[in-house]
């Protein structure tokens, strides 16, 4: 760094101070842009490599690559500069290691392909990776074929914003998560696209966050996946076609709210997979061809409202460890199973629903059925309890069964019924 | 044979029965296919319809028809014919002309919109293997007891075991014995019933079979390759031919 | 032609047919009598391998022929009942006759002809009256030319003329020296075509001898009176 002032002059105490003033005065202004310097990177460029680049840039540059193909990894961070790619360079790893590691705040990179980071089953290699930093932004970037593709470990207020990151993952070990944050907190994942990996979006230990309009699809695993990681929100994201679809794990105080969960089908899909979570807030969503929409374990104090379930196998598995869960307002529509459990003394609360498979009636035209409804069936209390009588499932007898106790219940739990079933969508 | 066969074919062309079978199937497909978008689903409606339709109009029809072709089997055993090929070509024709109307009623709905995927394809197997197992069936039933209104009756509660009652007993069972492990022991109940066997063997075709867990994870590993198939398809003959052979041994000594 | 040797036959507790041996050759003519019961069809269901016998042996032209169907190429049957397919047309039955029988190249349809079968030939055979049944019947037992003729009480239903021109069938195949078997309960029709009576009672024998011994034998000469005298003995 070289020396902004000099304090081998002898001055005066207020002449320093207004010295300093200036200084910060013009510390401000060189940050921003005044001193900032353009290091260009490119073929015929003053420099042809970007490591070259970054390291002769200062605090506050920019190094802005020009289009082309740079066979570089190992690029190391540890400077408060912005990485511009014009015209989608692309960074190709040769799978050596990490491509770039960044240990400074306020780092901004920008605009890249990123490809080719090796897997290793021991250390997890990144596409980009932020240690212990703050104010960094990964904007606009691409990963392709990486083990793990962003990883941010012990960050704070990072922006990962409008990346795409699509690996090409066939097993859970031999894949990394696409956007990985670890001991983080206020930070913003935004607008990302991510395919392909173990997990899309892994969160562990990450606090004060959002998660926005992201799209989480074909991932092996989770589409999404966070344990202990509270306070966080997650909006309008759309998680399709995972493994297992989405996981939250030992948390509280979350919001999820306007996301799409859709084609988590498989023996063991979910749509939202939820354990241990306490004093949440699920609204708004839409759980569509999921084989479970929901599938609660030990959670308690979520308000589960105007949530659409549609043609999903299960639209809700609640295990008898859930307590004082409200569920209101939703639609259920065209589910195989609405709601399933494998208790019998339920505590959650169930009101104004929409149910398709209501067959009450409304008298008094109120829009609210004058009959309760009852949303678990006798053959999915069944098939909660012996398993293989799946292999009933559309069997004639099964439909029998049903009609039976929908007209005489006697074996489905007293309590776990809905008292004002709408009689309209919401 | 092929001429006995030809005129009981033609015999039960004669009687509109099958046919409006035919037209009832093939109304019930394209209306199934024209209500839902999603063929997939379509299939599986369908599937409901035939496994309870099938067997039914099929054990009932060649019952009656058994009954009412005593005349004709009489007319035929004072001539110079075995009267296996007899029992055989009534067999033959009525199980026959009741799968054609199945082809034609849900089968060419199926193939023409039942979208693509083998779920279609093992709807009509299925189908098609029902036909001719219940009407081995009926003729069991029908060469058991001489009295016309007995045998329908015995074929009706034939229907209703394989339909509704084994369900019924083997999920008491699994229920009882819930705290073992049953994925073996109902892979072999299913075996034990046709309907079911097809029941599944349709489902672990189609997207639902996801809801299947574990017990349809491992039918699918058991049915997805082609030891699999060949053994449910063995399977399927095996209860063509098992009730149809015993009918038929008494009915070579019955007397007529 | 036909051997028959101690045939039994029980249905439950009744004992149809109690070691009933019997033989029957070329040319002749036999009338099957005996009261109801007595077990006349059944043995022509034996015959026919249409009942199985308990035990006891069938032969015809020496040969073993239960469980055996070749041998029903040499029989031309007619019942006493005709059941027919109902929605056949008689065009269709016949047709079909000769489809299955096409090992016989020349065909007896000289009955067809006296019946005017062809008349009622695209009437379905439900349609028929019992007596056009029986006239259908007739020509079909006929058509074939067999050795054997088993006609079970062939005049029942007939009219008169029809029942003529039958015994008059009748005659003219006995002429080609065949076998005819028939039973009927009509004593003038019996002396008119048959040549030997067999009368049954309870399963088994009771007598078979020809009409003229038996006229001999108790001194009648009327043939209902002498077996009436032979039943009451």
């Amino acid at each position: 760094m070289r020396p902004l002032f000099s304090l081998e002059q002898p001055i005066g105490f207020s002449q320093l101070r207004s010295r300093l003033v200036d200084v910060l005065l013009l510390l401000l202004v060189s940050a921003s842009a005044a001193l900032a310097a353009d290091l260009e990177v490119g073929p015929r460029a003053r420099y042809t490599t970007i490591a070259a680049a970054i390291a002769a840039a200062q605090p506050g540059d920019r190094v802005v690559v020009q289009g082309g193909v740079y066979q570089e990894s190992g690029l190391q961070i540890n400077k408060a500069i912005s990485l511009i790619g014009k015209n989608q360079p692309v960074i190709d790893g040769n799978m050596r290691g990490e491509i770039l590691t960044i240990t400074s705040s306020g780092v901004v990179v920008k605009g890249f392909v990123l490809k080719n980071v090796e897997v290793s089953y021991l250390k997890d290699h990144a596409a980009i990776r932020v240690i212990e930093s703050r104010n960094v932004t990964l904007e606009d970037n691409t990963i392709l074929n990486a083990f793990f593709g962003i990883y941010l470990q012990r960050s704070v207020d990072c922006t990962i914003r409008n990346n795409t990151v699509r690996g090409e993952g066939t097993t859970e070990t031999g894949s990394g998560n696409a956007i990985h944050l670890w001991y983080c907190d206020s930070s913003r994942i935004e607008g990302n696209r991510v395919s392909g990996h173990r997990d899309g979006i892994y969160l562990e230990f990450v606090k004060e966050s959002s998660v926005s309009r992201n799209l989480s699809e074909n991932n092996l695993r989770y589409g999404l996946h966070f344990m202990f990681s509270d306070g966080n929100a997650y909006r309008h994201n759309v998680f399709r076609k995972n493994g297992a679809g989405v996981a939250v794990m030992y948390t509280r105080n979350i919001v999820m709210e306007h996301n799409t969960f859709e084609q988590n089908w498989g023996s063991a899909a979910y749509g939202l997979l939820l354990k241990e979570i306490s004093r949440s807030v699920i609204a708004h969503n839409t759980f569509v061809r999921n084989t479970t929409g929901i599938y609660m374990e030990g959670s308690s104090r979520l308000d589960i409202r105007q949530n659409n379930f549609r043609e999903n196998g299960w639209a809700v598995r609640l295990l008898s460890s859930c307590v004082q869960d409200t569920f209101q307002q939703n639609n259920f529509i065209g589910n195989t199973f609405d709601i399933a459990t494998n208790g019998n003394s339920q505590q959650n609360y169930f009101a104004q629903n929409y149910w398709d498979k209501y067959q009450g009636y409304d008298l008094d035209k109120d829009r609210v059925g004058d009959i309760p409804y009852r949303p678990v069936s006798l053959y999915s209390m069944v098939v909660e309890k012996v398993p293989p009588s799946i292999m009933f499932m559309r069997s004639f007898i099964v439909d029998l069964m049903d009609a039976m106790e929908k007209v005489f219940p006697s074996f489905t739990p007293e309590k776990l019924l809905d008292e004002q079933p709408s009689m309209v969508r919401w | 044979m092929e001429k006995v066969i030809k005129y009981v074919l033609y015999d039960i062309l004669r009687n509109r029965i099958v046919i409006g079978y035919t037209g009832f199937l093939l109304l019930m497909s394209l209306g199934l296919f024209q209500l839902e978008n999603d063929p997939s689903k379509a299939v599986l409606s369908l599937l409901n319809v035939v496994l309870l339709v099938v067997p039914l109009i099929s054990i009932i029809f060649a019952t009656i028809h058994f009954y009412n072709s005593q005349e004709f089997m009489e007319l035929l055993v004072a001539q110079p014919i075995n009267r296996q090929k007899i029992f055989y070509s009534e067999y033959l024709g009525v199980a026959l002309s009741l799968a054609a109307a199945f082809a034609i009623g849900v089968g060419v709905p199926v193939l023409l919109f039942g979208g693509s995927g083998p779920a279609g394809v093992y709807l009509i197997s299925a189908g098609i293997f029902l036909t001719f197992i219940f009407v081995s069936l009926a003729f069991l039933a029908s060469v058991l007891t001489r009295d016309k209104a007995k045998g329908i009756g015995l074929a009706l509660l034939l229907w209703f075991y394989f339909s509704l009652l084994y369900d019924g007993l083997v999920m008491m069972v699994l229920f009882y014995f819930s705290e073992y492990p049953l994925e073996n022991v109902s892979l072999g109940m299913l075996s034990l019933n046709p309907i079911d066997l097809g029941r599944v063997l349709v489902l672990l075709q189609i997207d639902v079979s996801a809801l299947m867990g574990y017990t349809g994870a491992l039918y699918k590993s058991l049915f997805s390759n082609f030891t699999g198939v060949l053994y449910a398809g063995l399977l399927m003959l095996a209860w063509v031919l098992l009730p149809l052979m015993l009918a038929k041994r008494i009915f070579i000594r019955k007397d007529l | 032609m036909i051997t028959i040797k101690n045939l039994t036959k029980r249905y439950g507790k009744l004992q149809v047919l109690n070691g009933l041996s019997v033989e029957f050759e070329r040319g002749q003519v036999v009338s099957i009598i005996g009261p109801n019961g007595s077990g006349k069809t059944t043995t022509i269901k034996c015959l026919l391998g249409m009942v199985l016998p308990d035990s006891g042996e069938i032969y015809i032209d020496d040969e073993l022929v239960l469980k055996q169907w070749e041998y029903r190429s040499k029989i031309g049957y007619m019942p006493q009942i005709s059941h027919f397919p109902e929605n056949m047309k008689v065009r269709q039955l016949f047709e079909m006759m000769k489809d299955i029988r096409k090992d016989v190249q020349e065909l007896d349809e000289e009955l067809i002809g006296l019946y005017n079968i062809q008349k009622m030939w695209d009437k379905r055979l439900g349609a028929l009256s019992g007596g056009m049944k029986q006239k259908v019947s007739a020509a079909l037992a006929f058509l074939f030319q067999p050795d054997i003729l088993i006609l079970d009480e062939p005049t029942a239903g007939l009219d008169p003329l029809s029942s003529e021109i039958l015994k008059a069938k009748i005659l003219k195949e006995k002429k080609k020296d065949k076998l005819i078997l028939i039973t009927s309960h009509i004593m003038s029709e019996i002396e008119e075509v048959a040549d030997d009576i067999m009368c049954m009672e309870e399963g088994n024998l009771r007598f078979y001898s020809s009409i003229a011994a038996l006229k001999e034998e108790t001194g009648e000469s009327r043939l209902s009176k002498a077996i009436a005298k032979l039943m009451m003995r």
